[in-house]
């Protein structure tokens, strides 16, 4: 029951997004404060300071091993699971930093969704994987999770290629499939910031492109941080570009301005293609 | 040259493999037509003979089993007339039966002796209660000594008195083994409840009373009973059949001893395929009897079977639960690897040293300690502080739960880590993620650590023999009698019947059929045990399938 009245607050939530307008100045969703990330000794990330705006989509670029997925792993505390990391530094989700002692980690990843590289769906029924999220907070009246199922396939533009199969395993998708089904698994619970680390980059080109077009449509209601090895793919659907080499943030920007006009010269070698 | 290169093909290798795994083929197949070969002719309806031996001058009436050739002057030093010239004989061993008039059921016979031997079709062949089979002619039916029938009319005669016998013996078994079970379990519950009225001081004459009333009422009850088993058992003593035997004599026989009377050689193939499968079917549903050596061994095959259930019940959430900590809690440092090493071996301990730690541990201290908390009342005699069911099953436990967590953690460090992530970054906890997602799909791992453990539970004895496999046990573990699963009591199991039949029975080379027909059983009940938990998995397996990476 207090679940289900939760849920309808999120809803609320979102059609205020819907009417929010997408132009104009946008708020800061994520701020990331003189953050340094080890392993162990090793130093991944060497103080970052960033603002990731609210309902755009931002994208992290740079060669392997910058350390673009390990700061995007930092958004939702996925790196609690390496033991030998350590963090200093702070990142702020709407003003309330994310390493607060009093803050439940769950909570937070329920805000902030997060798609993997590879599809990863679970070995259960298409449906049973969208409405996981919602079983876990315990929202089990059939009405509701069916709405909800129905409405985040919808989102991830898959409805019409399952909606006679729900009940099948996810795993006879094709791969594109499955990655829209993450997709929609992660939105089924409203998150407020989704997190796509690679998404597209296990995937065919029409598959790649699909992907592309969801994330184009899911920008008006969430906020969308994207890592991706794929310059045109940052080009193409991103607002904001931020480059990062070694651990270090060397340039961030609109990404009209970064891919025209970079200010670091290692930002402009890097997009001409002179290495990486 | 040419061989370096056939050698570096690999084609040797091929061939190796391929050899090792047919030797091992052949080995399974072999032993398990061993096992079908000898055991399942000891249900077989064979000819009875009749022969003159003209060597001993003595007439033989019994059915052919092995033969075997020895030295001719090893049986000469035994004092058997041996035709001289011979290096070797060929003798028979000859079931005679009769064992309560000529002292032993079997007697090896020189094969050429039996080159004359006849097989009259009226020769019949009794199974009885006790002494083993009777082997004779019947010449008369008698009841209360009065001659009935004789002649052409006796077998069809005899076949019906048997059949009356056998219904008025069902109803004496009812009696005496539910109906006086019963009331033997009720008084020795209300000796019990005025033992404990006694302990606690409590001499309330309202409760005194209310047991007495209820003692009346059940020794009356049980009163009755008797007065009808005395009406049975005169009824079941009234007929008898003279059979004359090989010593020429008549001889009667009381048919409430009889089990079961046939003309082996009179019989079509037809009757003897139906004697066949009803044999085969008294064996696996029928008591033993006889010291075990006849009759069926229902009760083992059940003992064998609860044993290994309750064992998995008990496993199962203690392995798994042991596996999750193992892999996903515990800091995997030197002290898990230690514990992981410690849980290894345990799995290699000599069995019988379980038992002993079963006995000391489960028995003696465990046992003892509930006996004394909650049954003071049956003190002296213990309850829970003797071998039976639970603790046996609990000492096969312990003896296999190490399988169920090795192949458990297996199971886990086996869920690739996206799929935990993508768990985790939907907001569940590490227990939720666990629960929810990783141990369905490590289910089918659990399942293979229960094959093993099921496996190799099954076919242990050696610790069973402490802590709580009998003989014969009276009574099953589950009857009608509340609270209907009597984990207290003593059990039969097949391992341990083949060995007490084997070595412990009054009558070996009898027993011997019956030592091979109980393998192949054993080894039926494990196949089929196995079966169904390689099925429950496969299905597992099928439903959680993961993405293949």
């Amino acid at each position: 029951m207090k679940t289900t009245m939760t849920h309808g607050v999120n809803l609320g939530a979102l059609s205020r997004r819907n009417g929010a307008d997408n132009t104009g100045i946008a708020e800061k969703c994520l701020q990331v404060d003189d953050l340094n990330l080890y392993y162990g000794d090793k130093l991944a990330l060497k103080s970052i300071s960033l603002e990731i705006p609210k309902r755009r989509v931002t994208a992290f670029i740079g060669p392997s091993g910058c350390g673009k997925s390990t700061l995007l792993r930092c958004f939702n505390r996925m790196n609690d699971l390496i033991d030998s990391v350590r963090i200093d530094g702070d990142i702020l989700l709407d003003g309330r930093s994310i390493f607060d002692p009093s803050l439940n980690v769950a909570d937070l990843r329920r805000k902030v969704g997060m798609v993997f590289q590879k599809p990863n769906p679970f070995p259960k029924s298409i449906y049973e994987n969208v409405a996981y999220g919602l079983r876990i907070q315990g929202v089990n009246n059939r009405r509701v999770v069916d709405e909800i199922v129905e409405k985040s396939l919808k989102a991830a533009a898959l409805w019409e290629e399952v909606k006679d199969r729900l009940h099948d395993s996810a795993m006879g998708l094709s791969g594109g499939q499955q990655q829209r089904l993450v997709i929609a698994r992660a939105i089924a619970i409203e998150p407020d910031v989704i997190l796509l680390d690679e998404p597209a980059s296990a995937l065919d080109p029409i598959s790649t492109l699909k992907i592309e077009e969801l994330i184009y449509e899911l920008k008006s209601n969430y906020t969308i941080v994207i890592v991706t090895h794929n310059m045109q793919q940052a080009a193409r659907v991103s607002d904001f570009t931020a480059f990062m080499y070694m651990g270090d943030l060397i340039e961030v920007g609109p990404t009209d301005r970064i891919f025209t006009t970079p200010k670091k010269k290692q930002t402009e070698d890097y997009i001409t293609g002179r290495y990486g | 040259m040419r061989f370096t290169e056939w050698f570096k093909s690999g084609a040797p290798w091929v061939w190796l493999s391929a050899g090792a795994v047919a030797a091992s083929l052949f080995a399974v197949v072999s032993l398990l037509l061993l096992l079908i070969y000898q055991g399942s002719a000891l249900f077989w309806p064979r000819p009875v003979l009749d022969v003159q031996s003209p060597s001993e001058n003595v007439r033989l009436i019994g059915e052919q089993r092995q033969s075997e050739v020895v030295p001719a002057e090893r049986l000469r030093s035994l004092g058997q007339k041996v035709p001289p010239g011979q290096e070797m004989v060929e003798r028979r061993l000859l079931r005679v039966g009769n064992r309560d008039l000529l002292g032993s059921d079997f007697r090896w016979v020189l094969a050429d002796d039996l080159a004359k031997a006849v097989y009259p079709a009226d020769l019949a062949v009794f199974e009885r209660r006790e002494w083993g089979n009777f082997y004779g002619y019947p010449r008369q039916v008698k009841e209360n000594g009065e001659i009935k029938a004789q002649g052409d009319a006796l077998w069809v005669e005899l076949e019906q008195r048997l059949a009356r016998v056998a219904e008025l013996y069902q109803q004496i078994r009812t009696i005496e083994k539910d109906d006086i079970g019963a009331v033997n379990y009720g008084l020795e519950k209300l000796r019990l409840e005025s033992r404990k009225l006694e302990l606690a001081q409590d001499d309330d004459p309202l409760k005194q009373q209310d047991i007495q009333a209820r003692r009346r009422a059940l020794q009356s009850q049980y009163e009755g009973m008797q007065q009808r088993l005395n009406d049975l058992y005169q009824q079941i003593r009234r007929d008898s059949v003279a059979m004359e035997t090989s010593s020429g004599g008549l001889v009667d026989v009381p048919l409430s001893k009889v089990v079961r009377a046939y003309r082996p050689n009179a019989m079509s193939l037809l009757d003897k395929l139906g004697f066949y499968l009803g044999k085969i079917w008294e064996f696996v549903s029928d008591e033993p009897r006889e010291a075990n050596t006849e009759g069926g061994i229902f009760p083992a095959i059940f003992g064998t079977v609860m044993m290994v259930f309750i064992m998995t019940i008990m496993i199962t959430p203690f392995g798994v639960v042991a596996a999750v900590y193992l892999r996903e809690y515990a800091k995997q440092g030197f002290l898990t690897r230690l514990i992981r090493i410690a849980v290894n071996n345990l799995a290699g301990v000599p069995s019988i040293v379980y038992g002993v730690f079963g006995l000391g541990f489960f028995v003696y201290f465990l046992g003892g300690s509930i006996d004394a908390l909650f049954y003071p009342e049956a003190l002296p005699a213990p309850t829970y502080g003797t071998p039976g069911l639970l603790w046996a099953s609990l000492t096969l436990a312990i003896l296999t739960v190490p399988v169920v967590i090795v192949s458990t953690e297996e199971g886990l460090t086996r869920i690739p880590r996206m799929i935990r992530e993508g768990s985790l970054a939907l907001g569940a906890t590490k227990a939720e993620t666990l629960w929810r997602t990783v141990l369905p799909m490590a289910s089918p791992a659990i399942m293979t650590g229960l094959i093993l453990a099921i496996a190799r539970a099954a076919g242990e004895v050696a610790p069973l023999m402490l802590v709580g496999v009998v003989k014969l046990a009276p009574t099953l573990p589950l009857d009608a009698n509340a609270p209907f699963l009597h984990l207290d009591r003593k059990f039969m199991h097949l391992g341990f019947h083949i060995y007490d039949v084997g070595f412990q029975s009054p009558n070996v080379e009898a027993a011997r059929p019956l030592v091979y027909a109980t393998a192949l059983l054993l080894v039926l009940v494990i196949l089929v045990l196995n079966l169904v938990a390689i099925a429950i998995r496969n299905r597992l397996r099928e439903r959680y399938r993961a993405e293949e990476s």
